[in-house]
């Protein structure tokens, strides 16, 4: 599914938290959004599902502005995975499957839960509450939840963050395999440079609620004559600051 | 509404109770030590009063009912601010469910959260204190119908200030049934409050449920207008704090606080 991001801003109390956000992405990409703290990448993703209402601007996916579709239908083929948001923690990892599973109306839920224990490695703890768990587990079963529906799109917000470098890795060579496997649209806000550089198609980059730069990754450092992603962003992010 | 999604949702809930014992015995646990307390003060009264000498248990019973309106509508809280507490509040509202099937599996958890802890207590007043709810007979059915859907509605607006102002909110949720209290009649006439507040207390159902039950079990006569008028108060609240839910949701969409709510 295609999304189309067009003019969209949004005011809080007279400040924009994102302004005037124009940008595509095209059918099973994977995009990247970067940004410091408080650039306005959760609140582009909260307009994205439908949480937050944007000041003005249109979200299209697949050539229908989302204002107009059914907002369950779509949030049927949407999913969303963040460490900042939890899933009940007295309830097991089984039952909180079960529980989205029922949600976003899974047919065949006993092999879509089974298939997800497989892949994301989660038989050891899937009779365990969910509080019980390390935050890479957690982790890995948040990644579960938010694509027990196969979702059409996913939106990713730092999955990677709080983790050692061996379980990101895991959930970044997931991701990965997972892309390879299935037709998905994926919108991941990161910090981690080397992520969005080896995960992503192509990259936003953004600073107090605008964007300051897209293109590939390769496209980008190259325009701004870095070795790396982190490089270029450090120089674009400074830069802009000393310029403001 | 799809009846699957509500199960879903009451689903969440029966796993949370199911899971956990010590749950079990606080539902248990409040509602009898409110039943031996009004007992024994119940006792005192029918000993030493006038008023209630003609009758056993009217204290009691009216204890029991005002017991289930605070479990129906502390337990509508509770589970919503479950989904706070445990930061689920983003995946749920990023779920294909509609607000009504949310309000619906509330709705439907709460009575059944509430029962739990106000059966075992009712039962237990029989052979304790000779006292049983099941004498005011088939017009239990409709004050305990008034008294939930007032319940669910006072839950509703204590939500809907949750979404509006956030978890600072909670505090209110506490207080909230406390404040009508007085003014709900429950242990004593509507004549014994100042002209201007029984105008007030006249607009609630609590007081229309109260009068009827003291109505039944001092003078063993049933007015069904009356306990209709009471059921019908309740369903406007209600109304009321179902446009309000959907309001305070919708600006909480504006101001951007269902992203990343939890404590």
């Amino acid at each position: 599914m295609s999304i189309q991001i067009k003019n969209l801003s949004k005011k809080f109390n007279n400040i924009y938290a994102v302004n005037n956000l124009s940008f595509d992405i095209e059918s099973n990409k994977t995009v990247g959004l970067l940004g410091p703290n408080g650039c306005g990448k959760t609140t582009s993703i909260g307009m994205m599902l439908g949480l937050i209402k944007p000041s003005s601007g249109k979200i299209i996916i697949q050539d229908k502005n989302i204002d107009t579709i059914d907002r369950n239908r779509l949030l049927s083929v949407m999913n969303f995975a963040s460490p900042y948001v939890e899933l009940p923690k007295k309830l097991s990892v089984q039952q909180n499957l079960q529980i989205y599973g029922r949600l976003y109306g899974v047919k065949d839920l006993k092999s879509r839960i089974n298939e997800l224990t497989e892949d994301l490695n989660l038989k050891d703890f899937v009779n365990k509450k969910t509080g019980e768990l390390s935050s890479g587990q957690k982790n890995r079963v948040s990644l579960a939840k938010s694509l027990i529906n196969k979702p059409e799109i996913l939106l990713l917000d730092e999955p990677t963050a709080s983790l050692d470098p061996d379980t990101g890795d895991y959930v970044r060579t997931y991701i990965q395999s997972y892309k390879s496997k299935n037709k998905v649209t994926i919108l991941l806000a990161s910090h981690n440079m080397a992520e969005v550089e080896r995960l992503c198609d192509s990259v936003i980059m953004m600073k107090k609620g605008k964007i300051i730069d897209q293109g590939t990754s390769k496209e980008i450092i190259g325009r701004h004559g870095r070795t790396n992603l982190e490089e270029t962003f450090l120089k674009i992010v400074r830069s802009k600051d000393e310029m403001a | 509404m799809r009846w699957h999604k509500i199960y879903a949702l009451c689903l969440r809930h029966i796993y949370l109770i199911s899971n956990s014992l010590p749950r079990i015995i606080d539902l248990i646990y409040w509602p009898t030590v409110q039943i031996f307390l009004w007992g024994f003060i119940s006792k005192f009264f029918t000993l030493n009063s006038e008023y209630y000498s003609n009758t056993v248990g009217v204290i009691l019973t009216a204890a029991i009912l005002y017991d289930f309106l605070f479990r129906v509508s502390i337990s509508y809280n509770i589970m919503f601010l479950e989904e706070i507490w445990s930061r689920n509040f983003t995946n749920l509202f990023i779920a294909p469910i509609k607000i009504s099937e949310m309000i619906a599996s509330l709705t439907i958890t709460a009575v059944f959260r509430s029962l739990i802890g106000l059966v075992p207590a009712a039962l237990l007043a029989i052979p304790f204190f000779g006292v049983s709810v099941f004498e005011i007979g088939p017009a239990l059915i409709a004050l305990l119908f008034s008294l939930y859907i007032f319940g669910v509605t006072l839950g509703l607006l204590v939500t809907a200030g949750l979404l509006r102002f956030g978890p600072s909110f909670e505090n209110i949720a506490w207080a909230s049934l406390f404040f009508l209290a007085p003014l709900g009649c429950i242990y004593y006439p509507v004549e014994i409050l100042p002209n201007s507040l029984q105008i007030i207390a006249n607009g609630l159902p609590l007081v229309h449920v109260f009068e009827e039950m003291r109505n039944i079990l001092l003078n063993n006569i049933v007015s069904y207008p009356e306990i209709f008028k009471s059921i019908l108060i309740s369903i406007a609240y209600f109304v009321f704090g179902v446009s309000t839910f959907y309001l305070a949701y919708s600006g909480a969409r504006v101001r951007g606080t269902l992203i990343n709510m939890g404590e």
